[in-house]
């Protein structure tokens, strides 16, 4: 079964891979909106996947972080720099302030460090709407450009849903390496228990800070793409529900597990979008189904797919130990 | 002098409704380890029952109990059977979450059944303003704050004067040995979330006269309710009484001599102070769950 499974989840991959680039090739404008719309809170989800699934420390400022990217990356396009230039910018920054935003994680836990996170998300929001010397105030940023990549200009939808879809792609690349470096096991030792970890030599301290900077930096590619995405910004997106949206996507998605925030930015992107034809009822179907999908699987889409083949291993195993144990019979 | 005599008596009223709602909250959390990110919808959701019982011709006071009814069935009972039970015992973030998903259901089913639109809302309390020390204070405020005054102690003297109240508490404090020494820990749950939807009931009929019934009016409200739980100690009831007063006061305070556009800073400034040099709150103690 295990020399099969690896190839199939290679092909499958492929097969979702090319039907990413291929389908979207005829969709209109909206359609691409809505799917680039999920690369780039994929991207976000994914960096807080890494700091609440993998290294346990819950954080409802992730929001707060896209905004962070999302400003840096309008402020400095529209005033003539290239959009790589203005990631590097987000992820430093974002990185920064994610690091400082790790202490208070080394005083308190759990839901402490959530209402610390939670009252940081306000606060940056206040910050996007009074500096208005800085950033337009509740006006906003409008006529963010989207970047020439190779010469390319992506200004018409479905080159720039290929921008967002590359991007997802290499921070997702970067993730999966990250998590199987000694880095993610630390993360992971982090989370199951802190202090055998640092009984193992593991620098709780400092990993718990990276924790928060590396998912916050994620969080800063995506408002750095966001923004040349919409094309205009203001205050409102990037208010506490965004934080609450990203934190649901993760755990929706499935906490821990690498694909989650694929899937949970897929529910929470993709699933208002396929019930819009139920007009008004559709954002109470959805608060219906995550709740729904929460009662039935509280560790999220993943964790039913993880309970089945956990199941399917240990009969598999019981029916092998069988078999042994009577081979060993019919010998004596 | 005049301004800051106003500003603290709208402050207090205010803040005791915040003291309402946080106090439902502190319960939730020490029985069952719910975090109600729906505490605010709860609050919005009664006034819309009881303006569709005024719709279909009730009078007024009718109104008022059909509303509380309805809200402890709803968000008593069934929120408790349908959404906490099956999820208590996977620990506290898929239920905080689905109580996010909860909050998102609640607006759209308001939006959507009810109306988008603001509607105004009957007062209970007699609108006007009386004479205190020389100060002109509204009625409606004085109202608010003995009827919430008036719910909190009826409710601190049930929890400590009475054999049902200490039955809660050691519910709350250690559910095993409270199971063991014959305590119907169950009920004694239940109880709770049904106390938790009468003080969002009362809490909206205070409430949504000032603020007008709109599906969207949950939010703020949610919120600072919540900073006032954690501010006064999130495992006490007189924590969140005590925050929930503060939180008022200084919101108003705040709006008028800080600056209305950091007005929402200050009670968030005064959180991460809060969790980080005294995290079990102004009047908690140290991880120690009483009711």
């Amino acid at each position: 079964m295990s020399a099969f499974a690896k190839p199939l989840k290679i092909a499958l991959g492929l097969i979702v891979i090319a039907a990413l680039i291929v389908i979207p090739m005829n969709f209109n404008r909206y359609g691409l909106f809505i799917l680039s719309q999920w690369a780039v809170m994929a991207i976000a989800a994914m960096g807080l996947n890494l700091t609440l699934g993998y290294a346990g420390q819950v954080s409802l400022a992730q929001g707060a972080f896209v905004g962070i990217g999302a400003y840096a990356a309008a402020m400095m396009t529209t005033h003539g720099w290239p959009l790589p230039a203005a990631i590097v910018v987000a992820i430093a920054l974002s990185f920064a302030v994610g690091w400082v935003l790790g202490y208070p994680a080394l005083r308190v836990q759990h839901h402490y460090l959530a209402f610390v996170t939670l009252a940081f998300s306000t606060l940056a929001f206040l910050v996007f709407r009074n500096e208005s010397w800085l950033t337009g105030g509740i006006y906003g940023i409008s006529n963010i450009p989207r970047p020439h990549i190779f010469g390319i200009p992506t200004s018409k939808p479905l080159p720039f849903y290929y921008v967002c879809l590359g991007s997802l792609a290499i921070v997702s690349l970067a993730v999966w390496w990250l998590i199987r470096s000694p880095w993610g096991r630390a993360f992971m030792a982090l989370r199951e228990n802190p202090l055998r970890a640092q009984s193992l030599g593991v620098d709780t301290r400092r990993y718990t800070l990276m924790a928060f900077a590396i998912g916050s930096a994620l969080g800063g590619v995506a408002g750095a793409l966001y923004a040349p995405l919409t094309q205009y910004i203001d205050p409102v997106p990037f208010n506490l529900s965004l934080s609450l949206d990203l934190l649901m996507m993760v755990i929706v998605g499935g906490a821990g597990f690498f694909l989650g925030p694929f899937l949970g930015a897929m529910i929470a992107v993709l699933l208002p979008e396929w019930l819009r034809f139920t007009e008004g009822y559709y954002l109470m179907l959805y608060a219906i189904a995550v709740m729904g999908l929460l009662i039935w699987s509280p560790t999220g889409i993943l964790g039913i797919l993880d309970r089945y083949l956990a199941e399917r291993r240990t009969k598999a195993a019981s029916t092998l130990r069988a078999v042994a144990k009577s081979r060993l019979e019919t010998v004596q | 002098m005049s301004n800051l005599f106003d500003l603290l008596v709208a402050g207090l009223a205010t803040g005791a409704i915040y003291a309402l709602v946080a106090v439902g909250f502190t319960l939730l959390w020490q029985t069952s380890q719910t975090i109600n990110f729906a505490q605010g919808e709860f609050v919005m959701l009664p006034a819309f029952l009881m303006l569709a019982a005024m719709h279909a011709g009730a009078p007024f006071w009718l109104a008022i109990i059909l509303g509380i009814l309805l809200s402890m069935l709803l968000l008593g009972l069934a929120f408790k059977m349908l959404l906490v039970d099956p999820m208590m015992r996977h620990g506290v973030l898929p239920l905080a979450i689905a109580t996010m998903a909860l909050a998102i259901g609640i607006k759209e089913a308001v939006k959507q059944f009810f109306s988008a639109e603001a509607s105004p809302f009957p007062s209970i309390v007699p609108t006007g303003d009386v004479s205190i020390l020389g100060h002109a204070v509204s009625l409606q405020s004085i109202g608010v704050l003995v009827l919430a005054i008036l719910a909190v102690s009826g409710l601190t003297a049930l929890l400590n004067r009475t054999s049902l109240g200490h039955q809660m508490q050691a519910a709350a404090q250690n559910p095993t040995v409270a199971r063991i020494i014959g305590v119907p820990v169950e009920r004694m749950i239940l109880l709770t979330f049904l106390i938790n939807a009468f003080l969002v009931a009362l809490a909206s009929l205070l409430i949504t006269p000032i603020y007008l019934a709109k599906f969207t009016s949950g939010e703020v409200l949610g919120q600072a309710a919540f900073i006032a739980a954690i501010v006064g100690g999130f495992n006490q009831v007189r924590g969140a009484i005590a925050g929930g007063l503060l939180i008022g006061v200084l919101d108003n305070l705040a709006a008028a001599y800080v600056s209305t556009q950091y007005r929402a800073a200050v009670p968030m400034i005064i959180l991460i102070a809060v969790i980080l040099f005294r995290p079990q709150g102004l009047l908690g103690r140290a991880e120690e769950r009483t009711v």
